[in-house]
């Protein structure tokens, strides 16, 4: 079962303003997958291994060898706001 | 009125020195231009991945086995979620429950007191990256050069009982990360920082109280005031009643108070998972041989042996396993001139007072263990005095000459020579008439002061000994 | 016959015979698209011009669309989301690296569902594509532009990527080849992430030479990326031996169910008859977790996502939306508006599914207990593959479907995958080629899956199939 508080509690979490009828209607939508989702109950997995990677590949490095970094008057190119010397800009941010 | 226990466990987060980041090969320099230092890796662009820089693990490893911790044989990266401006992706690539180090050890002094501070755990994971707040423009700057670079997250148990004990927790502990090279471990430029959990419970009380965590600390005697605050802080609330809140709070170092920062204090649901962008890496027993060899000897085995080996006492030994650098400077001496214990006293008296001094430490200075070595022979033979090798060596410093150099050049030999000294000593007691008056009247002590006058007329160069023994003579045999 | 409506093998040999060139080729593709995409929208942004070599002197001036999830330096790049509006990346994905060395001229970004959330490629912010043999129908999804684009003669050839089946679904609904290459065979760098352990770029092509051919272009080792196999990549043509004698091929019994369309059910029996008379051995095989598969992948997928897709938050790049009135912060009220006005409502539902599978208290009984069954499904492939060199099922359980029709029921669209999900879950490799036709002129696939990094015995069954028939060379006509 989940509730409205919950998809506003996951909605905050993800960071998405949600209009009240968005709520509503999402509610219905997870409620329903989360109930096709339950048929996984049906498996006793008590003994079996997760599976994160589905390839036996360990070990991958890089050397602690220098590579080029971007030109910041590149990154600003693609910047949603900035000050014009490199830093981007945002809204305040409240300690 | 009762008593009160306090229990305190730290988190240090040290930045590794390598040469470049910890998933990307973006350079780690510090105070460079804004997002100079950044590829579409560490700025999280989309379609970027992270590829795990084998330095960083290797120092993980180094790092734990410093720490006597156990090193995990299963190794793996996870994502921790939670939105920050600084924090390019939403998500810090850290370790959660495969970290690359547990269950180790830190033995602390404190005074007399020596102390095993239990270490829970040693994990890898990426700084984040620096906001600047600009109130007057309503807005707040990014700069991510600082993003990616590799951390290691050391977690202690709660086992220190003052503040005391974690200001020398963390002196030990920065000690022995400089000894093990992996971190300039500076907490002026932030790499080093640390996060306290303090609690208080009634003494005798076996279980732990409610803790707040304390940030913002940036210095260790920051730490320690931070400390003493929140524990007098608690006291108080415990004796009036009331309850104490589990929170982060934020050390104020103008105002010398912790202040509860609940306006950041989001619920806090990371939703770790394991990072499917990095693959799990497998250590062997071989790998970690390999890595303890290159270890080094370590802050205590350099103490002991060197109050050994050297006979030192254990302050001076203790002054110079101090510094690494300085120890290192030492043997170096040592090893050119088997005096160790003339020398450590020119290094811990002298030495050490020009540098302080100059504000500089003994890898920037320009004077060689080899010329230091050549002054305090120098001295030792008597060719100049003690007071004049001082001098010399201030210059040594300042122009990185060699003694005899500057001896020469300066005519600061050591005036030993019986005739000249006699004509010095003749003109000193005819000035100081009433001071011989006295000293033959008995007051032997005097003859201290005709020594300082001898000694002045030279400008020091006269060998101090030597015009005692012969003012001495000129009593006896008058 | 038009110069669009070739093979690029076909195209290369006229190369070689002068009887064509990379120009006239491209020019006839840039008029066919300018005609024709207004109709079908196979392109996301018509604004942006091809990218054309310098000289069209390299080995493969193949006109190719790519879907618009991988990364091309300054060009739009925005995963058909409105909250990348106006992205241009600073560097290439490794395939287009790839591609650009071999002289490819590209032909502009492929519409796509949003963040390749979708099997019918509605959720695009730029617009609905159609499918190509009839324009009331979706052209499937997620990489529903690629496979149009290719099915119009819109593009020669195209990038595709496949999360749980967007490659080898809109590939069955346009009649055409497209691949799922195996997990860690072509680099994921600047591929932007839907679900990191799943993902994968493949070909979606006319006809089983082009897609070797084009696989032999993008497959390979890359060092940027960590989970891509440092493992030797055969020439892919070379596989295309029209010979299939012995070959054993498994039916999975969980794969012909009732409720499947007959005429799908009755074209894939007949190629199943086809490929016997080549020689081909066929035995009954279970892979008992099929019917977990899709409940498992809309987990994993969706918690992936969910992290994958929390660095879109307007402070670097793409959209950033502040509401009218402060309802938190500044800076999270922007986050908040940002991602409610950027993503579409599949994206969000995905998002909230995803964060909910991971958020504390439920990880384990969802996050963790999908990662288990996946273990389960693996270990299906691992069993049935120790008995049959691959395995041959429908790619979808129907034809093209209209649009609109499932729109509104998100869960019947999920199942919609149900024939491929278990691929990308097992991490091995499947192709999908046309095996007829409907009724109504709607194209039927053929779904053949193989083993780890043997897609050689893809191409090898597909081609032997596609040589005897002569379902390819049926052209759309619009």
């Amino acid at each position: 079962m989940i509730t409205r508080k919950d998809v506003q509690y996951i909605a905050h979490l993800s960071r998405i303003h949600l209009q009240e009828s968005e709520v509503e209607k999402l509610t219905n939508d997870l409620e329903g997958i989360l109930g096709y989702i339950e048929k996984l109950n049906k498996l006793n997995v008590s003994a079996v291994k997760p599976t994160s990677h589905v390839l036996p590949i360990e070990n991958v490095f890089r050397q602690d060898i220098e590579k080029p970094s971007l030109n910041p008057k590149d990154i600003m190119k693609f910047s949603t706001d900035n000050d014009g010397k490199g830093s981007f800009k945002v809204p305040q941010v409240i300690e | 009125m009762k008593t009160y226990e306090t229990v305190i466990g730290l988190e240090v987060h040290l930045q590794l020195d390598t040469r470049t980041k910890i998933f990307c090969g973006c350079v780690t320099h510090f105070g460079k231009d804004a997002n100079s230092q950044t590829c579409p890796v560490c700025l999280g662009l989309p379609g970027s991945l992270p590829v795990l820089n084998q330095k960083v693990l290797e120092y993980g490893m180094k790092i734990g086995l410093a720490l006597n911790c156990a090193i995990n044989t299963f190794v793996k990266f996870d994502r921790k979620n939670y939105y920050y401006p600084d924090l390019p992706k939403a998500y810090q690539i850290s370790q959660y429950d495969f970290p690359i180090a547990k269950k180790g050890s830190l033995t602390i002094t404190t005074g007399e007191q020596t102390k095993k501070i239990g270490i829970t755990r040693a994990h890898m994971e990426e700084d984040a990256g620096k906001l600047i707040h600009s109130p007057e423009i309503k807005c707040s700057l990014v700069d991510y050069n600082r993003t990616g670079i590799p951390l290691v997250e050391i977690v202690s148990e709660p086992d220190m009982r003052s503040s005391q004990e974690a200001y020398d927790y963390l002196t030990s502990l920065k000690l022995l990360m400089e000894y093990l090279d992996v971190s300039d471990c500076d907490m002026e430029k932030g790499s080093l920082r640390c996060d306290a959990n303090v609690s208080i419970r009634e003494a005798g009380n076996q279980e732990f109280g409610t803790k707040t965590e304390l940030k913002n600390l940036n210095s260790f005697k920051a730490v320690k005031a931070a400390i003493d605050y929140e524990v007098a802080r608690q006291i108080k609330m415990v004796e009036a009643g009331e309850r104490i809140v589990q929170e982060t709070r934020l050390w104020n170092d103008e105002k010398q108070m912790t202040f509860s920062m609940r306006s950041k204090e989001e619920a806090h649901d990371y939703r770790y998972f394991p990072e499917p962008d990095l693959v799990p890496f497998t250590i062997t027993e071989n790998d970690i041989e390999k890595v303890r060899k290159t270890l080094p000897e370590f802050p205590l085995e350099k103490l002991d042996r060197f109050i050994r080996q050297y006979q030192l006492s254990d302050y001076d030994a203790n002054v110079l396993v101090q510094d690494k650098q300085l120890a290192k400077f030492f043997e170096d001496c040592v090893m050119q001139w088997n005096a160790p214990k003339k020398i450590c006293n020119w290094i811990t008296s002298v030495l050490k007072q020009e540098l302080n001094k100059r504000k500089i430490n003994i890898s920037e200075m320009r004077l060689t263990s080899g010329y230091f070595v050549g002054l305090i022979k120098n001295v030792e033979e008597g060719v100049v005095s003690n007071l004049v090798g001082k001098e010399i060596l201030t210059i040594m410093l300042d122009t990185g000459r060699t003694c005899m150099s500057i001896i020469e050049e300066k005519g600061l030999r050591q005036v030993s020579d019986d005739n000249a000294l006699g004509a010095i000593i003749d003109t000193v007691l005819v000035e100081n008439a009433s001071i011989v008056e006295q000293i033959k009247g008995g007051k032997e002590s005097a003859i201290g002061f005709l020594v300082g006058q001898a000694m002045k007329k030279t400008q020091g160069k006269a060998n101090p000994k030597k015009i005692g023994e012969l003012i001495k003579g000129r009593f006896q045999n008058g | 016959m038009k110069l669009n409506e070739l093979t690029a093998h076909e195209i290369l040999q006229g190369f070689q015979a002068k009887t064509i060139t990379p120009d006239s080729v491209y020019q006839c593709l840039q008029e066919t698209i300018q005609n024709k995409d207004k109709k079908i929208h196979a392109y996301a942004h018509s604004a942006d011009p091809a990218i054309t070599p310098k000289a069209m002197d390299g080995k493969y001036p193949i006109p190719i669309a790519i879907k618009d999830n991988i990364c091309i330096k300054d060009y739009l790049t925005t995963c058909s989301s409105r909250i990348l509006e106006g992205f241009r990346p600073p560097y290439d994905a490794t395939v287009i690296t790839k591609l650009k060395d071999s002289g490819s001229i590209i032909l502009g970004h492929a519409n796509m569902d949003e963040f390749a959330f979708g099997s019918s490629t509605e959720s695009s912010y730029y617009g609905v594509t159609r499918n190509p043999w009839n324009l009331d129908c979706v052209p499937g999804g997620s990489s529903g532009g690629s496979a149009a684009a290719v099915a119009a003669h819109e593009a020669i050839w195209a990038l595709g990527s496949d999360t749980g089946g967007s490659i080898r679904q809109p590939a069955s609904f346009c009649g055409v080849v497209g691949l799922k290459p195996t997990y860690g065979r072509v680099s994921r760098y600047g591929l932007i992430a839907f679900a990191s352990s799943l993902d994968q770029i493949g070909p979606i092509t006319k006809d089983v030479e082009d897609c070797a051919l084009l696989l032999n272009l993008i497959a390979g080792h890359d060092e940027k990326d960590s989970t891509s196999a440092n493992l030797p990549v055969p020439d892919f043509t070379r596989a295309l031996t029209k010979d299939v004698k012995n070959i054993k091929i498994g039916i999975p019994k969980e794969y012909f169910i009732d409720g499947m369309d007959a005429e799908v059910k009755d074209s894939v029996l007949a190629a199943i008859e086809h490929l016997k008379g080549h020689g081909a051995q066929f035995i009954d095989i279970s892979l008992p977790h099929t019917e977990y598969a899709v409940a498992t992948y809309y987990i994993l997928a969706t918690a992936e996502a969910s992290s994958n897709l929390a660095r879109y938050d307007g402070v670097q790049y793409g959209l950033r939306c502040q509401p009218q009135q402060q309802r938190r912060t500044p800076i999270i009220d922007m986050y908040e508006e940002t991602r409610d006005q950027g993503f579409g409502a599949e994206a969000k539902r995905r998002i909230m599914l995803g964060t909910y599978a991971l958020s504390s208290g439920y990880y384990d009984a969802y996050y963790l207990k999908a990662q288990k069954v996946r273990t389960l499904i693996k270990k299906d492939f691992d069993e049935a593959f120790r008995s049959c060199d691959a395995i041959i099922t429908p790619t979808a359980p129907t034809t093209a479907f209209k649009i609109g029709e499932k729109t509104s029921d998100p869960l019947s669209m999920y199942l919609s995958d149900i024939y491929t999900i278990s691929v990308n879950l097992a991490g091995i490799p499947a192709l999908s080629i046309p095996c007829g036709f409907s009724k109504n002129g709607l194209p039927i696939g053929l779904q053949i899956m193989g083993k780890p990094f043997d897609e050689e015995m893809l191409f090898r069954i597909a081609h032997t199939y596609e040589q005897g028939t002569e379902w390819h060379k049926r052209k759309v006509v619009l």
